[in-house]
């Protein structure tokens, strides 16, 4: 049994808060300037120089890199071999979160009630998912999601006639419904199978892979790629302007399902894909 | 075509803009999201004087991060502005000419735009580091109760714009895409 001290989870949080919110990731951050490169459409290439400016200036001031410093998506994997001492998991991630947003001048998103829509003030609660994995680390990850994306995404249950075809039209569709609304360019998030609430989840998930990192399977790796060229003939651009660069990527997560189902969900993200990780 | 405008946009000065021109804006604009037009609609309807003269005025869709010491302001890029879509055409009607967010509009804010000559600006969603340096003073000019999402009143200096839907209805978002992809493919 190994003990990590809620405070220090506190701590962690709260760093990765700010982090997250102010560096973007390489992985990101590299697609963006191949993209930059290989985009020929001048109105689309101005708008990623202007989204690589911002990244620079954010990365260089600790400045947040877009005003929407999210709900603050807490992953946490617990190794089975870990006591958390010292208080509850949950309030040190959440007093971490309350930390990290107030220190880090960071935006404060959260309404307390939907429909009665009060400010809690701090950014709590945290949205946390918790696993359990074999030995005694702790992993955290946070990442903050923007809901300019978040609200562009959708789930649908399809049928498993759809088929693998089923999934490709309903993935273009929501980016096509999407259009202009989360600032594209975008990262694409898939989940398959599970059940409705897995689905969902495994989109989110989705959005935590590095971006030069495809499925580990080969189908999957294949259809990611075809789905992200597909996207790119769409001529939504940067900001939908018009321009190749829609997407810098799909990734793709899947799990087994019901004999019955085939649920998809397509959880969008905007160019600032942020998640920051630490182990303790 | 590339301008440069300074507030207040009077018609006669938006009347020229065409949509994917480029904007370089100053002087002092407003800040609303949904909760701030919410309440300035129902103001509107209650025949009462809004916080802010609405004559002209500009209004930019945006909840911005908290300033840290010495700053004027946090990071200020645009939010989505089809949540506005339901108030917009009653701020039209009642003077506002420009508005400046991200993502499409509605038929009913298009059409009123075009009835009064409104224009709809595009800011880089997601830039809002670059964006906040175009902003030279930020004030709450009322619902501070609302935190982010509280009235600003901001002085901008060339602040870059992109014109996304102009006064005669014509919209980037259709003819950008349709220009890209008869070029490309």
């Amino acid at each position: 049994m190994r003990e990590i001290s809620v405070e220090t989870v506190k701590r962690t949080v709260a760093r990765l808060c700010v982090e997250a919110n102010c560096h973007l990731p390489e992985d990101v951050r590299a697609r963006l300037r191949d993209f930059r490169e290989q985009e020929t459409w001048p109105v689309a290439r101005n708008v990623l120089d202007q989204i690589l400016e911002n990244e620079r200036i954010a990365d260089s001031q600790e400045a947040p890199i877009c005003q929407d410093t999210g709900m603050a998506c807490v992953f946490v994997e617990v190794g089975q071999e870990v006591h958390f001492a010292g208080g509850s998991l949950a309030d040190a991630i959440n007093e971490g979160v309350r930390w990290g947003y107030g220190e880090g001048y960071l935006r404060k998103s959260v309404v307390g009630d939907p429909l009665e829509r009060k400010n809690t003030g701090d950014n709590t609660p945290a949205m946390i998912y918790y696993d359990l994995a074999p030995g005694d680390v702790c992993r955290i990850t946070v990442a903050p999601k923007g809901f300019g994306s978040e609200n562009m995404s959708q789930i649908k249950m399809l049928r498993p006639s759809d088929g693998v075809e089923g999934v490709k039209d309903f993935v273009l569709q929501v980016v096509e419904d999407a259009g202009p609304n989360p600032c594209p360019p975008i990262v694409v998030g898939v989940g398959i199978g599970g059940t409705f609430d897995k689905a969902a989840l495994l989109a989110k998930q989705a959005l935590l892979r590095p971006l030069d990192q495809p499925n580990d399977q080969p189908f999957y790796a294949a259809l990611e790629q075809e789905l992200l060229e597909k996207i790119n003939q769409k001529g939504i651009g940067p900001q939908g302007f018009g321009g190749r660069t829609t997407a810098l990527a799909v990734n793709i997560c899947t799990m087994p399902t019901h004999i019955a189902g085939l649920p998809c969900a397509v959880n969008i993200n905007c160019h600032v894909t942020r998640h920051k990780s630490a182990e303790l | 075509m590339e301008y440069r405008l300074t507030t207040p946009l009077t018609r006669e000065a938006l009347a020229p803009l065409k949509k994917g021109d480029l904007v370089y804006l100053s002087g002092v604009i407003y800040t609303a999201r949904d909760a701030a037009h919410k309440r300035l609609v129902a103001l509107a309807k209650e025949g009462k004087e809004l916080p802010f003269p609405i004559e002209n005025a500009t209004i930019y869709y945006v909840g911005p991060t908290p300033a840290k010491p010495g700053q004027v302001i946090g990071s200020a890029g645009p939010t989505t502005s089809y949540r506005m879509d339901a108030y917009s055409p009653t701020l039209i009607a009642l003077g506002e000419t420009g508005m400046i967010g991200k993502g499409r509009r509605s038929q009913e804010v298009i059409d009123a735009m075009k009835a009064h000559g409104a224009v709809y600006f595009g800011a880089i969603g997601g830039a809002g580091a670059l964006l906040a340096k175009c902003i030279k003073k930020a004030e709450i000019v009322a619902y501070e109760d609302l935190g982010a999402e509280a009235v600003r009143r901001l002085e901008v200096e060339d602040m870059p714009l992109v014109v996304v839907i102009d006064s005669l209805g014509g919209n980037l978002y259709e003819t950008g895409r349709a220009d890209y992809l008869e070029e490309t493919v």
